[in-house]
């Protein structure tokens, strides 16, 4: 009788907690639909739209050009997991199975970027940027995540987990360090390779500061900062708002239904830096 | 055979540098040089209209110690990581406990509370900015008690850090997950069998077992809450009463380097908080001595 009544408590409290978890997401779609007088209605409380109507959408995707936004950021997240999953797999490999001078050294630089406030590189690469002149481009918003530390410690760490046979099994065959790197050991680490990609894609997507920075024209920014900007604009229109801040979540949400244990998996190994 | 051995080592440089190389050109110039030009930048006064650098030696590090915004600023930040790093612990470690059991729908809860996580924060804070607004907003419908929940200078960083407590939960509770996976079945039966209850397990299995995990989730969390900035800028508007109780050392960093155009002293505020979360973790690592448990 005791272990029923605990197990009900959890539940109710679970339940609660996921109630308090999906208000927000509710509310953000049920304003989306919305009038502006619906939404600012206080006597009765509206909480349903009168009729679901989709000109709150209409009036964003034209006024803020969510199409262009909508490549910016996906451009910007092919590049960025391109980049990182490349580059991480190959110093990864390097750093857990090959002995070279340096290494030591080199691995320590991996480490201290690691362990620094990303806001600490943000003037001096804005200064790179501008005076590459990419500021408003693509490769501006790319540019900090041509090379990623937290990658190459991650794809390090999966190479290390792979038995040392393998690799004596594929010299003895005669094949070499790079090919033993590519159809040997690299296959191996393809969860990891996903998860670094998946942490990538989130990060990127979510990123507010370095957009706004370096892309402050709204076409050319990424959906997160072009929000900041839109908010700035249209300070009360809460249903306008609403169906933009849906718009650019919507696609997240829908991959990671789709994916959710690569995406749980892929976040949770980021260890703290999202 | 010697000879081979050297070939062999050759080769393994010569690879092991060529499989790095993108990586350290990459590191190199996009994080260890700016890493020392912000430092060198902090000794500097970015001139009238952003022109030349001026060079003022420790000018800007005493200003900082001086000015009362900064002091402020910390202080915000600090109160933000208070709040939001114990409670979205506590929290999360009590959920993961529970759906460390035979729950039904536990993928599903799983699900739910880590949603946040893939939502871009400029988008939670514009949900949560709605839902404070103190004339429309739902909670001042729904609570008994009306507020301004983000304008009133007194409360406006703890209800940031609420919306920082929500976000951050479900990536948490699946840190605590995986942890309490390690602990073995056994350590609760035996306890069962000596008659500890469900509360009593909790603290003295669950707990010590589970705080090398717990550890790791509290400094990276206090090293993110620090860093807080999103959520504060997109609620709180250039013109909000509670800016100046609300500002972290981020938003002020930003607000220095690419609003007022002073990067020296922006890169000045950006090196303190590099110093305060170096203190703040290396506390952590002395403190862990008292209460983790490695086994």
């Amino acid at each position: 009788m005791h272990k029923k009544s605990s197990m009900i408590l959890i539940y109710v409290l679970l339940i609660l907690v996921s109630a308090t978890m999906l208000v927000p997401f509710a509310w953000m779609v049920l304003t989306a639909f919305k009038t502006v007088s619906e939404s600012t209605q206080v006597d009765p409380f509206v909480i349903f739209p009168g009729k679901w109507r989709l000109d709150n959408f209409e009036t964003v995707i034209e006024a803020m050009n969510f199409v262009r936004l909508y490549i910016n950021t996906i451009l910007l997240i092919a590049l960025r997991v391109f980049c990182a999953v490349l580059t991480a797999t190959l110093s990864g490999y390097a750093f857990a199975r090959l002995q070279f001078k340096g290494k030591n050294l080199m691995f320590s630089l991996v480490l201290l970027q690691m362990m620094i406030p990303g806001q600490i590189f943000i003037i001096p690469q804005y200064v790179m940027v501008s005076k590459l002149h990419w500021t408003n481009s693509i490769w501006g918003l790319l540019f900090p995540g041509l090379v990623t530390a937290f990658g190459t410690f991650l794809l390090r760490q999966a190479f290390m987990g792979l038995p040392r046979d393998l690799e004596e099994a594929a010299r003895l065959d005669g094949c070499n360090i790079p090919q033993t790197f590519l159809f040997v050991m690299s296959p191996l680490t393809k969860s990891s390779m996903v998860a670094l990609g998946i942490f990538t894609a989130v990060f990127a997507y979510k990123e507010l500061m370095w957009p706004m920075i370096v892309c402050p024209d709204s076409k050319q920014t990424t959906l997160a900062s072009a929000l900041a900007k839109m908010q700035g604009q249209y300070a009360s229109n809460y249903p306008e708002l609403m169906a933009a801040a849906l718009i650019a979540c919507i696609p997240m949400i829908v991959l990671y239904l789709l994916f959710q244990k690569q995406f749980i998996e892929g976040i949770a190994t980021s260890g703290g830096k999202l | 055979m010697n000879k081979k051995t050297t070939a062999r080592e050759k080769n393994e440089f010569l690879w092991g540098w060529i499989f790095i190389l993108p990586t350290m050109i990459g590191l190199v110039v996009l994080n260890i040089y700016p890493m020392l030009q912000t430092i060198y930048q902090s000794f500097f006064k970015t001139g009238d209209f952003g022109k030349g650098n001026i060079f003022v030696g420790l000018a800007n590090y005493r200003k900082v110690f001086g000015d009362a915004e900064v002091w402020q600023s910390l202080w915000n930040t600090i109160k933000y990581a208070i709040v939001e790093v114990p409670l979205s612990v506590a929290i999360a470690l009590i959920l993961a406990v529970f759906l460390n059991q035979k729950i039904k729908g536990r993928s599903a809860f799983r699900t739910i509370f880590f949603l946040p996580m893939v939502v871009a924060p400029a988008a939670v804070a514009m949900v949560w900015k709605w839902l404070y607004n103190s004339q429309f907003g739902l909670l001042n419908h729904v609570l008994p008690m009306k507020r301004n929940w983000v304008s009133d200078p007194k409360i406006a960083i703890y209800s940031i850090a609420v919306i920082g407590i929500w976000s951050v939960i479900g990536y948490n509770m699946v840190l605590f997950l995986a942890g309490l996976q390690e602990v073995p079945r056994d350590y609760y039966e035996a306890a069962a069998i000596d008659g500890a209850g469900g509360v009593t397990q909790f603290f003295h299995i669950t707990i010590p077992l589970i705080s090398p995990t717990m550890f790791f989730v509290v400094v990276t969390r206090v090293i993110a809450a620090m860093q807080v900035f999103d959520l504060i800028f997109m609620v709180i508007d250039a013109n909000n009463p509670a800016l100046k109780k609300t500002q972290s050392l981020v938003y002020l960093f930003y607000d220095y380097s690419f609003n007022q155009g002073n990067k020296g002293y922006g890169a000045t505020v950006v090196v303190v908080l590099l110093v305060v979360i170096a203190l703040l973790t290396v506390l952590q690592m002395i403190g862990q001595k008292k209460w983790v448990h490695y086994s």
